[in-house]
């Protein structure tokens, strides 16, 4: 335990690996409390979701949080409901079977930029005639109807996608035009009160309607949305536990049971040893990645059958002969042929005498691993071999890649995966060196 | 002090080591007796077969050995014949154990040297840790180890308790048989004569006998009660303590005598010129005539073991 405290203590006389070690610690809270909060089903699950989930937010819009760093600010998303009491609703009898419905959604325009789309949702309940509704745009400029036309039980209405309203508004987009002055020159939004009526007819006695207005802005949530309208806070944190686990397990995996290995092959030496150099030396010249891609492309692209594979293909690694080196040191020791002598057996001297002697120089190995197993997930996922289940960092990159976020200036979803990845490969980085000072006399004081 | 039987019969034991230049004769037929409670000294320069010998005894032996031979009876059992696995649980450090050389380096160095000293007891016994460890404070009390220094590591120790700790570890299964390899080399004298005197009184208290193997004549006297000479894989003179010490009668015993150090006396430390020979195909004859100043005739055929008053001598002087 004292030996545990003061080999912290000495890590911590290095200000890098303080910083490293707070970095890696919070990432490690923050895996926790993820995991906690957020199970992993429920994740999946709104990860995987689609439009009926996801409606309320725009496509690839940026981060809430740019809008601190600019003069003047993306409009953010508007959304108002007739299920919520967001937005009013009359019901007014006509005629015995006739009902008009006359739902209003007021709100104040006050940004400099146009939004990015106007949807209308509706939901609609009613034997066989459709109902028919009327949408009508009162604007600073003035009051225009948009649209007419008769709902199915649920009806969707983008704005943009209107090409009679198009027409209408002398070709320029509606989500656009909808918010200039069409005789002023200027093309720049008009602030100021507006509303969105809409009036239903009803033609059976008991159907009713009800409707939602998403006005979709150019920012969202605090890490932005990807081509799918997912909000990419949900990726970007699952993606932390995923890459710490994959990357511990695999670090783990690899170098645990290839100091045993080696340890097995000193210790018996003969035909052991050979068997395990020759098979070292055949796994050296395979080649990793492309044997991983290989796996990825025509077998499974699950994220533990890769990291089962990245650990098989580790555990023969350069590692083996580097701890052979100093296992073979070790073995020569007096203490060794002492506990020959009052008969401790093979396995006792392996896992007692031997193994134990090689963890200082385990350690940092395994700190360092941890970070090169995380980048090597996250290149596989931007190859496109990601997990097609688990979000992951890589994968993120990868969406963004297949949709041309660097192209359309969409830097916020490559940028923000990649700041965590190169954040923890940082963290785990810059303690693997101090650790490595710390049990290496030989670099201490350097 | 003798009894009729001996604790220790050895019969003609031959280790040879395999290496490119062909055979080494190590140890090369070595006979004697040891009884029970007594202290054999085995005295020798440097390369003789000493430690080969201590390894033959408790057949620790390295991957090249070209012959293993000859009889080892303990207690009146012979125990060559024995598969390694049964050596190992019946024999080695159960009725005869051993001290390594540079034993301040045979403790592993990341286990505390209270489960150090338990190890063998573990190993052997297959008792519980706890168990293990009341027998290692024992065996710690006896050895004269302050019992608060179980909890630490061989590298927070000195030199002597380091030896203090490998000694108690041999004692800790209770054998009959110690084989204690330079057990006081690279230590300061004072530590040195602290170590015979726990010897000596584990010798009287738990009934143990020792092979004490050593180049230092002045510091074994104190613990033995037969001396041993070996030269060059051989048994030159097997003799009791008092008259060893008082008169060697092989010629390399005296000169090996005369080698030690005097605080009175004009004498001049002497010392035997030339090297010992080389242990690959040894010429017939006594290996001792190129460097003895005795040397005559019959010394080019192989001397055999005389014996004198119940002291045994190979030189052809004697015959």
């Amino acid at each position: 335990m004292n030996a545990i405290k003061r080999t912290i203590r000495d890590i911590f006389q290095y200000p890098s690996a303080a910083v490293g070690a707070t970095i890696i610690l919070l990432l490690i809270i923050l895996a926790v409390i993820i995991v906690i909060a957020f199970p992993y089903q429920k994740a999946i699950n709104l990860w995987r979701a689609g439009e009926e989930v996801w409606y309320k937010s725009p496509k690839t819009a940026q981060p809430k949080w740019v809008n601190w760093f600019r003069a003047r600010d993306l409009p953010e998303t508007l959304f108002l409901s007739t299920l919520d009491g967001s937005a009013t609703k009359t019901i007014k009898p006509v005629t015995e079977d006739l009902t008009q419905v006359i739902m209003s959604f007021p709100f104040n325009y006050n940004y400099d930029y146009f939004p990015q789309e106007l949807s209308v949702f509706f939901k609609a309940n009613f034997n066989t005639k459709k109902p028919l509704v009327t949408l009508t745009w009162v604007s600073p400029n003035g009051e225009m109807q948009i649209a007419n036309f008769s709902i199915r039980a649920s009806e969707s209405y983008r704005v943009s996608q209107d090409e009679k309203l198009t027409r209408k508004l002398s070709g320029l987009p509606p989500q656009q035009a909808l918010f200039v002055d069409l005789n002023s020159a200027v093309l720049s939004p008009v602030k100021g009160p507006y509303e969105l009526r809409i009036v239903g007819n009803l033609f059976e006695k008991g159907d009713t309607l009800d409707a939602e207005m998403v006005m979709y802005g150019q920012v969202s949530g605090w890490a932005g949305t990807d081509h799918l309208r997912r909000d990419l806070l949900i990726g970007l944190m699952w993606g932390l536990p995923v890459a710490l686990s994959f990357g511990l397990i695999a670090a783990l995996g690899t170098t645990i049971s290839t100091m045993i290995i080696a340890a097995i092959g000193v210790w018996f030496s003969g035909w052991v040893d050979e068997l395990i150099q020759r098979i070292t030396e055949i796994n050296l010249v395979l080649p990793f990645l492309s044997i991983l891609i290989m796996i990825g492309t025509f077998y499974s692209r699950s994220l533990w059958i890769i990291l089962g594979v990245a650990i098989a293909l580790g555990i023969f690694g350069y590692g083996i002969k580097g701890y052979r080196a100093i296992f073979m040191q070790i073995k020569e020791s007096p203490y060794i042929e002492a506990a020959r002598a009052y008969g401790a057996g093979s396995w006792r001297i392996i896992f007692r005498y031997l193994l134990p002697r090689i963890i200082p120089v385990l350690v940092p190995s395994l700190v360092t691993a941890i970070p090169a197993y995380v980048f090597l997930e996250a290149g596989l996922a931007v190859l496109g071999l990601g997990d097609p289940v688990i979000p992951t960092w890589g994968k993120i990159i990868n969406d963004a890649n297949n949709n041309g976020a660097l192209y359309q200036g969409q830097y916020y979803w490559i940028l923000e995966p990649s700041v965590l990845l190169m954040l923890t490969g940082l963290a785990f980085a810059l303690v693997g060196f101090a650790l490595d000072r710390v049990f290496n006399p030989r670099l201490r004081g350097v | 002090m003798t009894n009729k039987e001996p604790l220790l019969h050895l019969e003609d034991l031959k280790l040879y080591f395999r290496t490119s230049k062909g055979a080494v004769c190590a140890v090369d037929g070595v006979s004697f007796d040891l009884g029970y409670q007594e202290a054999v000294v085995v005295l020798g320069e440097s390369g003789c077969g000493k430690t080969s010998l201590a390894k033959a005894i408790l057949r620790l032996l390295p991957r090249n050995v070209d012959t293993y031979s000859g009889r080892v009876i303990l207690e009146g059992k012979d125990v060559m014949p024995l598969s390694d696995e049964e050596f190992r649980q019946g024999v080695r450090w159960v009725r005869m154990s051993m001290v390594p050389q540079a034993a301040m380096n045979s403790l592993n160095p990341v286990l505390k040297v209270g489960d150090q000293v338990a190890e063998p007891m573990i190993v052997h016994s297959r008792m519980k840790k706890d168990e293990a460890l009341a027998q290692a404070v024992k065996m710690f009390q006896n050895v004269g180890v302050p019992i608060d220094f179980l909890g630490r590591y061989a590298f927070e120790l000195s030199g002597g308790m380091r030896q203090r700790v490998a000694i108690a570890m041999s004692l800790v299964t209770l054998p009959r048989l110690i084989i204690l390899d330079e057990p006081t080399s690279a230590l300061d004298v004072l530590t040195q004569a602290n170590i015979m005197n726990v010897l000596k009184r584990i010798k009287k208290e738990l009934e143990v006998s020792y092979i004490l193997i050593t180049h230092d004549i002045a510091t074994s006297s104190e613990l033995a009660n037969r001396v041993v000479v070996m030269y060059a894989g051989l048994v030159v003179e097997d003799s009791d303590a008092m008259r060893f010490f008082s008169k060697p009668l092989h010629p390399y015993s005296q000169m090996l005598m005369a080698s030690v150090p005097r605080l009175r006396g004009d004498k001049e430390p002497e010392f035997i010129t030339g090297q010992p020979p080389s242990l690959y195909n040894l010429p017939p004859g006594c290996r001792f005539a190129d460097r003895c100043p005795l040397r005559f005739s019959a010394c080019d055929q192989d001397p055999k073991l005389v014996d004198i008053e119940g002291r045994r001598v190979s030189c052809w002087k004697y015959v």
